[in-house]
């Protein structure tokens, strides 16, 4: 399609241009990972670039040895270990009954503008703090979990993906005197395993990386989950609840390094994961965006 | 008439889990909106025996003085946010689009799509660190230039610009990726015809892509006008800090001080129930004008 005949500028500029942009966009990354495996004295008079000087595990042996980091793992696995499969259900739940036509499903509309309408308009973080406490979720896992549990976007998103599965499949589900209970778990779950995957990785994803709710919603630091904790330690600088022992470690790395290795660390399960969610996302974003 | 109800019932049923969740988590929490015309104790509980005040909370927040200060940085920080947010990735999906080869293409989709998946915790950490007037790598980077250190995250001149570059460099490659995605749904028979009747690549730019596409951008400029007011909470919270409150001070992270911390609830539901309003009007003709635009309907 395209003839090759003659050098061509343009094209290779472009290509150059783009290249340089995705540099922009991974080398912080990777400096940052450099950083985390130099030698504290390499990283503090600033020689690394963008590979590590002086090669060394020392700031993850310090970050690994807390066990602070490790009960705040714990409470980000809980979370997705929970909050994943509860996103799932519920959004199986609302979507099938929603991707009915109104005459088969009574106040079809009045229930879909009800979940929408979450989306559009909420209380406040006020309102929304205080009726958690009330519910006597904070310091909680579930003020993790429940508050979300409905994601309306994955709903429109699922809904939308059942209206495309052909009607024939259900009416001969419903004549073999399946219920809907049995349709939905027997045709459409199955049907929709590509949909569903793509609703999982936003799920944790979004699991993974919440951390305002953690922070607020958890008196106790021990209860943060990990993208809270790294916020205390790495944003806020927050030592204050460090022993004198702890300190005294702390002072053999340097503060850089162990920050580095700990944003590093809080985003190596996305980057692990990465080539799916890719993958996946961009499905995901065909199906949700350029719909209609 | 009984029969069709049975039949239904099992759906209604589904229905259940899920708007008990929502009731639960997001309409009492609406209903908690009354806290910003009570003189709120948190001891007597949400809806105990609370002082009503009228409008007090909100007179009192008009006229604060950083209250016009932080609107004004809410609406400059998110409109730019938008503008270019919106330009950017359709100027990198159309360059990506011209790529020749498929390898270079998905290398480099896959390396602008990275920074989205990263929290703001990550990316304000990794930020923090690059910025810093103090051996931070882009300082020493621009001072082969032989320009002088900047505090791009604690100087109020640059940091709603630090806050803006940064914000679409998350961003730009999801919106790319959008776009890029409604480039391929254009019909590839018209781009051999134009070349066949001469046209060149910024003909065939101007005159097949862009209006090949200009539902996705009408629909996506429509839909973010929604977003006005949310300058980004999650952003600045990670970025700022009390030296660049006056340029940088968001609605969002103005109502987590004055209610959280300086335990004003009622002052700060007021202000957070003053931008719901606004945000639902904006997202509510959004969707109206998506709607009749783009034919865009969500259910």
């Amino acid at each position: 399609m395209r003839p090759k005949k003659r050098f061509d500028g343009i094209a290779v500029l472009n290509a150059t241009f783009l290249i340089l942009v995705s540099l922009l966009c991974i080398l912080p990354l990777i400096h940052i990972i450099a950083v985390s495996f130099s030698s504290s004295a390499a990283a503090s008079a600033g020689y690394v670039r963008l590979w590590p000087v002086d090669f060394t595990f020392a700031s993850y042996m310090y970050t690994m040895s807390r066990t602070e980091f490790w009960q705040s793992m714990l409470v980000s696995l809980t979370r997705i270990g929970i909050g994943t499969p509860l996103n799932l259900l519920l959004t199986i739940l609302v979507a099938y009954p929603l991707s009915k036509e109104s005459h088969a499903l009574r106040f079809r509309s009045v229930y879909a503008w009800a979940f929408f309408v979450t989306m559009l308009f909420n209380g406040g973080l006020i309102p929304w703090y205080t009726t958690l406490k009330e519910y006597g979720l904070l310091d909680s896992i579930w003020a993790l979990v429940l508050p979300g549990a409905v994601p309306v976007f994955s709903v429109v998103l699922l809904l939308n993906f059942f209206r495309e599965i052909p009607k024939e499949l259900e009416e001969a589900a419903l004549i073999d005197g399946a219920g809907h209970f049995r349709t939905v778990w027997s045709i459409f779950v199955p049907i929709s395993k590509p949909a569903l995957a793509t609703l999982a990785l936003f799920s944790m994803v979004e699991h993974w990386n919440s951390w305002f709710d953690g922070l607020l919603l958890m008196g106790n630091p021990a209860n943060y989950p990990l993208q809270s904790y790294i916020q205390t330690i790495v944003i806020q600088q927050n030592l204050s609840n460090m022993s004198r022992d702890a300190m005294l470690d702390l002072a053999l790395i340097s503060d850089r390094t162990l920050k580095s290795s700990q944003i590093f660390l809080g985003s190596l399960p996305i980057i692990l994961a990465y080539p799916f969610l890719q993958k996946y996302f961009v499905k995901g974003i065909v199906l949700g965006s350029v719909k209609g | 008439m009984r029969a069709k109800l049975r039949k239904e019932l099992p759906l209604h049923l589904m229905l259940l889990p899920g708007l008990v969740m929502i009731i639960l988590f997001s309409y009492v929490p609406m209903a908690g909106v009354m806290i910003a015309f009570q003189k709120f104790i948190p001891a007597k509980g949400l809806f105990g025996d609370q002082k009503w005040v009228g409008l007090d909370n909100f007179e009192y927040v008009m006229n604060l003085p950083s209250f016009t200060q932080v609107l004004w940085n809410t609406l400059f920080i998110s409109s730019l946010k938008l503008i270019l947010g919106l330009i950017i990735p359709l100027v990198f999906a159309i360059l990506l689009n011209e790529l020749a080869s498929n390898v270079i293409k998905r290398s480099v989709q896959t390396a602008i799509y990275l920074p989205y998946f990263l929290s703001w915790v990550v990316l304000g950490g990794i930020l923090i660190d690059i910025l810093s007037p103090s051996g931070g790598i882009v300082n020493e980077f621009l001072g082969w230039f032989g320009v002088s250190k900047i505090f791009f995250l604690g100087d109020n001149d640059w940091f709603p610009f630090t806050l803006i570059a940064s914000d679409v460099w998350k961003n730009f490659g999801y919106g790319t990726i959008v776009y890029l995605a409604a480039i391929t749904g254009i019909d590839p028979g018209l781009y051999e015809a134009a070349t066949i009747d001469g046209a060149n690549r910024w003909h065939k730019t101007w005159h097949i892509t862009i209006p090949g596409i200009r539902m996705v951008i009408v629909l996506l400029s429509v839909l973010s006008l929604g977003q006005l007011l949310n300058a980004g909470f999650d952003q600045v919270f990670n970025l700022y800090s009390p030296q660049v409150y006056e340029s940088g001070d968001i609605l969002d992270t103005f109502v987590y001080r004055i209610g959280l911390l300086d335990a004003q609830y009622g002052v700060a539901t007021a202000v957070g129930f003053f931008k719901s309003i606004i945000s639902l009007t904006l997202i509510s003709s959004s969707y109206f004008l998506a709607y009749r635009f783009a034919k865009y309907r969500i259910f």
